[in-house]
């Protein structure tokens, strides 16, 4: 409640959030299922970081990783450290986190239809969070929260604030959501996917709506999302996952100008380019193999074009490769691979 | 709010000229004479006859049905054959009781189950979940005469002997209190099993929804996150649960107030039904539709009060 006021003294270049070798893994009948496997990076104030990659790659579970809403069971954290400005808040008690969530850490979800709870007010939701975090009065609340939704945007904020989510449209329950993340003026906001259900118009106009709000409130962002292109238009810094785990991570412009991996290669060949001459999304060919099968190799090996028997042989590490960049490949770096 | 209660008195219309069509084929179903009846098992052929006439029962069946509708809906139901007293004064008499027990009943056991069932889906799996599951199993299986009669051997006569016959005087009052018990315990212990079972299931299918998520990632205690989130939108489908429950507790409620000779509409028809008491039995039953079409209504409104989607 009064975090902001009790936290130590950092180092302002200090990272924000910093995941180190994080491992969430899910107990299920087929067997242990690794869905994120060592994934690590860190997000700077202020900044935003993308994170990419195929469905099912754990981008979800590594952003409710973060805020330790991963249900135990079927999860587990196997391991690692979520280090939030410095401290490691797997460790923290329960109560402690709570205080953190929804407070100085904020977060969006992918399906606006349904995040909202349908039989309370969109006001009332707010409020709630709001009274969560200590403010005790409700007329103020109340008029914080019709702030909060004039500052996302949706129209007649001082009637819609009494409105039931089933009353709005899904951009408009999307923008509630942002409201409700932001309204305790957090941190660091967490949006998986936050315009993945909403159509193209919207979510243009989310994701301006995002970047406006983050130039208004400092707020460093985590974007997940499977869109190179809203990656390009958005973030400062990316991390590219595959299978669970990290396979390249660098600066925006870095990454689109020289990619270091084959499979963000390919992701950017997938991406549906409106002066392409062809009308066929490139995909990358083959599947993801299942987490739970221990491969000896690179995970990305069977659908690589440039895997060695090196590479199936032994998984390759994350290393550094310039300022701000890793790759965890054996061939990298690639020069000419787009010919 | 206005519209759906107007709705649903409409759409009851038709269940209630149902009901009394239903009524009317009784009295013209059942074995025995109504004319014999009234005149007693004694009387002379000619006066039986004499009497069939002045009934109307002579008349043609369509006839019969029309004069039987304007009386319904002139609200004489008629007198009784056995005591001749009128039968509206007769459920007049009656309803109260049966009211009574049937909240009393509710007070105690929509609560109950409602409560034990969250607490068996916030700890599924546990052995709190599956003692609660088996008290509930047995509650549904157990048929209420059997719990009525365990409740009069060991809590009327053994352990704490509360009384088991009659009102003894009315609810407000010591006595009555005391009295109404034992009828509400038995009558309740059909209702706890059920409502417990709709509460978990439900309980447990609203905690993997998305909202309940979000209300964790607000920074909620789990508390809130399960009574607030998970328990009040889950008893959207409770509600719906009781009302469906609603004719069987009706029934449950004959029983019980003749096990407890519970002055109530269920005695009243047990006793009209044995002793051929025709005019009583279509009155009481009559009723009984009525408390049934009660119940839903009020289960339709406290609907539209738990789900903002359907008001309008
Ligand atoms: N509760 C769970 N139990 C078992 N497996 C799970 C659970 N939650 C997630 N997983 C598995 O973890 C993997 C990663 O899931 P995740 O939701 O993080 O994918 P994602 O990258 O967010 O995909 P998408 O783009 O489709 O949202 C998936 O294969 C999923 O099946
Ligand atoms: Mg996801």
């Amino acid at each position: 409640m009064t975090a902001k006021a009790s936290s130590p003294a950092v180092d302002p270049d200090a990272p924000l959030l910093e995941v180190k070798d994080l491992k969430v893994h899910f107990h299920t009948e087929t067997g242990v299922f690794r869905a994120v496997d060592g994934v690590s990076f860190s997000v700077r104030r202020g900044a935003t970081l993308g994170i990419v990659g195929e469905s099912g790659c754990g981008k979800s579970v590594t952003s409710l990783g973060i805020m330790r809403l991963i249900a135990q069971p079927p999860g587990r954290y196997a391991g690692g450290e979520v280090k939030f400005e410095g401290r490691d808040i797997l460790k923290i008690s329960e109560r402690e986190m709570r205080g953190l969530r929804g407070g100085r850490m904020g977060m969006i979800f992918q399906e606006p239809m349904t995040s909202l709870n349908p039989v309370y007010t969109i006001g009332d939701q707010i409020i709630e969070s709001l009274r969560a975090h200590g403010v005790a009065d409700r007329k103020a609340a109340r008029k914080r929260a019709i702030e909060m939704l004039d500052l996302v945007k949706l129209p007649s904020p001082e009637t819609r604030v009494d409105d039931f989510p089933h009353q709005l449209s899904g951009g408009q329950r999307q923008r509630a959501m942002i409201a409700l993340a932001l309204v305790n003026d957090p941190e660091l906001l967490i949006a998986d996917e936050p315009t993945t259900a909403l159509d193209v118009t919207v979510q243009a106009q989310i994701l301006s709506l995002m970047r406006d709000l983050r130039e208004r409130t400092g707020a460093a962002i985590v974007l997940i999302t499977h869109d190179l292109g809203v990656v390009a238009e958005t973030c400062d810094d990316v991390v590219v996952m595959y299978a669970g785990q990290v396979v390249e991570k660098a600066p925006v412009a870095e990454l689109f100008s020289g990619p270091q991996h084959p499979y963000t290669l390919g992701l950017m060949a997938a991406v549906p380019r409106l002066d392409a001459q062809t009308d066929r999304l490139e995909t990358i060919p083959g599947s993801v193999p299942p987490p739970y099968l221990q491969l000896p190799g690179c995970r990305f090996a069977s659908r690589c074009p440039l895997a060695t028997d090196h590479c199936r042989a032994a998984p390759p590490p994350l290393r550094e490769i310039g300022p701000g960049r890793s790759v965890a490949c054996w061939r990298a770096p690639i020069e000419e691979i787009a010919a | 709010m206005i519209s759906t209660i107007i709705d649903r008195l409409l759409l009851s219309i038709p269940v209630l000229l149902g009901v009394l069509l239903f009524g009317f084929l009784l009295l013209q179903l059942v074995p025995g004479d109504p004319a014999r009846v009234v005149a007693g098992p004694s009387a002379a052929p000619d006066v039986v006859e004499a009497l069939r006439v002045q009934m109307g029962l002579d008349q043609p069946i369509l006839v019969q049905f029309w004069a039987y509708m304007e009386r319904m809906f002139t609200g004489d139901l008629g007198r009784s054959m056995i005591s001749n007293k009128e039968v509206t004064a007769e459920l007049a008499a009656a309803i109260g009781p049966t009211v009574e027990l049937m909240l009393a009943c509710m007070i105690w056991s929509i609560p109950l189950g409602i409560a034990m069932g969250t607490m068996a889906a916030v700890k599924r799996g546990s052995i709190v979940d599956r003692a609660i599951m088996a008290i509930s199993v047995a509650g549904v299986s157990l048929p209420i005469f059997f719990v009525g009669l365990l409740a009069v051997q060991y809590l009327g006569v053994l352990w704490l002997n509360l009384p088991f016959i009659g009102r003894g005087g009315p609810l407000w009052s010591y006595d009555g209190l005391r009295h109404m018990i034992l009828p509400a315990l038995s009558l309740g212990a059909i209702l706890v099993g059920p409502v417990a079972r709709m509460t978990r299931s439900s309980v447990l299918e609203v905690l993997k929804l998305d909202h309940v998520r979000t209300a964790r990632a607000k920074g909620l205690s789990e508390r809130s996150v399960i009574l607030r989130h998970g328990l009040r939108n889950a008893l959207i489908p409770v509600v719906t649960l009781i009302g469906l429950q609603a004719g069987y507790l009706l029934g449950g409620a004959v029983v019980t107030e003749t096990i407890f000779s519970w002055p109530g509409i269920g005695r009243l028809v047990v006793g009209a039904i044995l002793s051929s008491d025709f005019t009583v039995a279509q009155g009481a039953i009559l009723v009984f539709a009525l408390g049934f079409i009660a119940i839903n209504l009020i289960v339709d409104v406290l609907y539209s009060l738990l789900d903002p989607r359907v008001r309008k």
